[in-house]
């Protein structure tokens, strides 16, 4: 019994392995065969709950994803040839410039395609299943489709996440989720999107919508906008898995490793950004001890190398920035002047009001708070900011170390008031206390 | 080949004090537009150009009323249909139609044949 309940323990760990490491290439090499995400998601899911009983009689194979794969693609096949209806229904996803593989890939129309595959599906085609997980990528990534709908599809597509689970992360209800879901797969098939890796002349722009939607999966799990818990671990996981994923799908694309870099610098203070009590700590009040060096190392190495031939994009600039921040030994020690010229070269590459006013927060260290107050005035006649809690918060502590006390407690509850973290909160809630206290 | 619309949405005053020669440069545009599509691997099918929605008269029920059917800064003022391998070509295409004081929307044609 004992034994038995071991082994099972066992089966059950492999398979949620196998689903948090493989989910994205066995689901993207199923699309291809499938030309329908519903249907290859629904084939997907059934190999996994197939392996648990498969694999408990027989065994853990050997290569978990490429058992998956073909357990998966087999049923596609088998559905398709089921329904013949489905199958001339489905124009969807085709990529007309496939390279036949030769693997026993059905072209549309080939009646005899998926008996083949069903014949041969086993362990002959498993090392020639090509690697379709970028086209995944940029399908979920698509322009067409809403920023909301990418980041949803590319955690259900991408990362294998449940609605309900991606529904928890943006605190939103299921339903809402579900609708979301499902309208952008509807528009991927009605509007024909293909399932592609763009071409080098869309690849730039394509390849920037790919980064935001990981970055905002990013930011969104390391600051969750509301809620107890300042850090949502998983997402901030799934966000660096996925980086270094397309990372090694596309060695040569420096901005991608600037991404991951990025994502590595700021992940590696995690720790630090709250005390026991859950209470949100400073860039200048954190234990610089308690950084993760190995991560600071790894990120450090790879912004040289996203850096290296000039012309940085914006995650790599940012990343230069993280790294300068997490390799100074204090934060009196920071290389100030170094971090305002790259921010002015992160505003030239990426003329956004946030990244003006981090600079005007970096302007203080270097020439101090009276011209930074100047600089945020100027993003505020911007009005572009408005409604953004850290813009309020920043002009508050300036004001607070001029000693404009008034000023600042106004400004520290003005971010009060555009904020729901209650980390974030209580932070505030302090500084107010702190600059309403008869000073002595 | 898949069809698409692409429905031309334009500020319709530019228009309507628009002088000969603003006109003639918008029918150059279009015609060089036509060019294009075959280049870019695409077809036309169809297209037109409309009255403006000063002229357009609306239904709703029985009840007739006049003007279009959402008054918008930007209205429906031309169409194309075309057809193209997939959304990526034919907003390729798209991206070249002729529309200064708008844009375009592109609309995939729903297959109505069954089947």
């Amino acid at each position: 019994m004992t034994a038995n309940a071991a082994a099972g323990d066992a089966v059950g760990a492999a398979v949620a392995d196998a689903h948090r490491r493989e989910w994205a290439f066995v689901l993207a090499a199923t699309a291809r065969v499938a030309r329908d995400i519903d249907l290859a998601e629904e084939c997907v899911q059934d190999a996994y709950v197939a392996a648990l009983d498969a694999w408990s009689r027989q065994g853990i194979p050997r290569n978990p994803g490429a058992w998956l794969t073909t357990t998966a693609r087999r049923r596609a096949l088998d559905a398709l040839r089921r329904d013949r209806a489905l199958r001339s229904k489905l124009p969807l996803l085709i990529e007309p410039d496939l390279p036949p593989s030769g693997s026993g890939l059905s072209e549309p129309g080939d009646a005899a395609g998926p008996a083949r595959e069903t014949a041969t599906g086993g362990r002959a085609e498993d090392d020639v299943i090509p690697d379709d997980r970028l086209r995944l990528v940029f399908t979920c990534c698509h322009p067409a489709l809403a920023r909301e709908a990418q980041v949803a599809l590319t955690l259900r597509l991408v990362c294998g996440l449940t609605t309900a689970e991606i529904a928890r992360a943006f605190l939103v209800s299921e339903p809402t989720m579900a609708a979301r879901v499902t309208r952008a797969k509807k528009k991927i098939s009605a509007a024909r999107i293909t399932y592609r890796v763009p071409g080098a002349a869309e690849l730039p722009d394509r390849l920037d919508a790919v980064l935001t939607v990981v970055h905002l999966l990013y930011t969104t799990g390391h600051t969750a906008p509301a809620g107890e818990n300042l850090v949502r671990a998983d997402l901030v996981d799934r966000a660096i898995g996925l980086a270094r994923m397309i990372s090694a799908l596309m060695p040569d694309e420096r901005e991608v490793r600037g991404l991951v870099a990025l994502l590595l610098l700021t992940d590696a203070r995690r720790t630090t950004r709250a005390d026991a009590d859950g209470r949100l700590l400073l860039l200048e009040e954190q234990d610089r001890s308690q950084w993760d060096r190995a991560a600071i190392d790894e990120g450090a190495a790879l912004v040289i190398d996203a850096l290296r031939g000039g012309c940085p994009g914006r995650f790599a600039l940012q990343a230069a920035i993280a790294a300068l921040h997490a390799e100074a030994p204090s934060y009196r020690q920071t290389d100030w002047p170094q971090l305002l010229q790259l921010y002015g070269e992160l505003l030239r590459a990426w003329p956004s009001p946030v990244v003006a006013l981090n600079r005007a927060v970096v302007r203080a260290m270097v020439d101090g708070p009276e011209s930074a107050l100047a600089e945020i005035a100027e993003i505020e006649l911007d009005g572009r900011l408005d409604g953004y809690r850290y813009l309020p918060a920043a002009k508050a502590d300036l004001l607070r170390r001029l000693g404009r006390r008034g000023e600042a407690a106004q400004a520290y509850q003005a971010a009060l008031e555009l904020t729901g973290n209650s980390a974030e909160r209580d932070f505030l809630t302090r500084r107010i206390a702190e600059v309403s206290a008869p000073p002595g | 080949m898949t069809q698409y619309a692409i429905l031309i949405y334009e500020n319709e005053g530019s228009y309507a004090d628009a002088s000969p020669e603003v006109w003639q440069t918008a029918m150059e545009a279009h015609g060089r537009f036509a060019g294009q599509v075959g280049e870019k691997g695409g077809k036309i099918l169809g297209g037109e150009a409309l009255q403006p929605t000063t002229t357009a008269t609306s239904i709703r029920g029985d009840v007739v009323t006049d003007g279009p059917f959402a008054e918008t800064k930007e209205a429906l003022g031309g169409f194309y249909l075309i057809e193209a391998r997939d959304l990526d070509h034919a907003l390729e295409i798209a991206k070249l139609c002729p529309a200064p004081y708008g844009g375009v929307e592109v609309r995939p044609v729903m297959d109505t044949s069954g089947g």
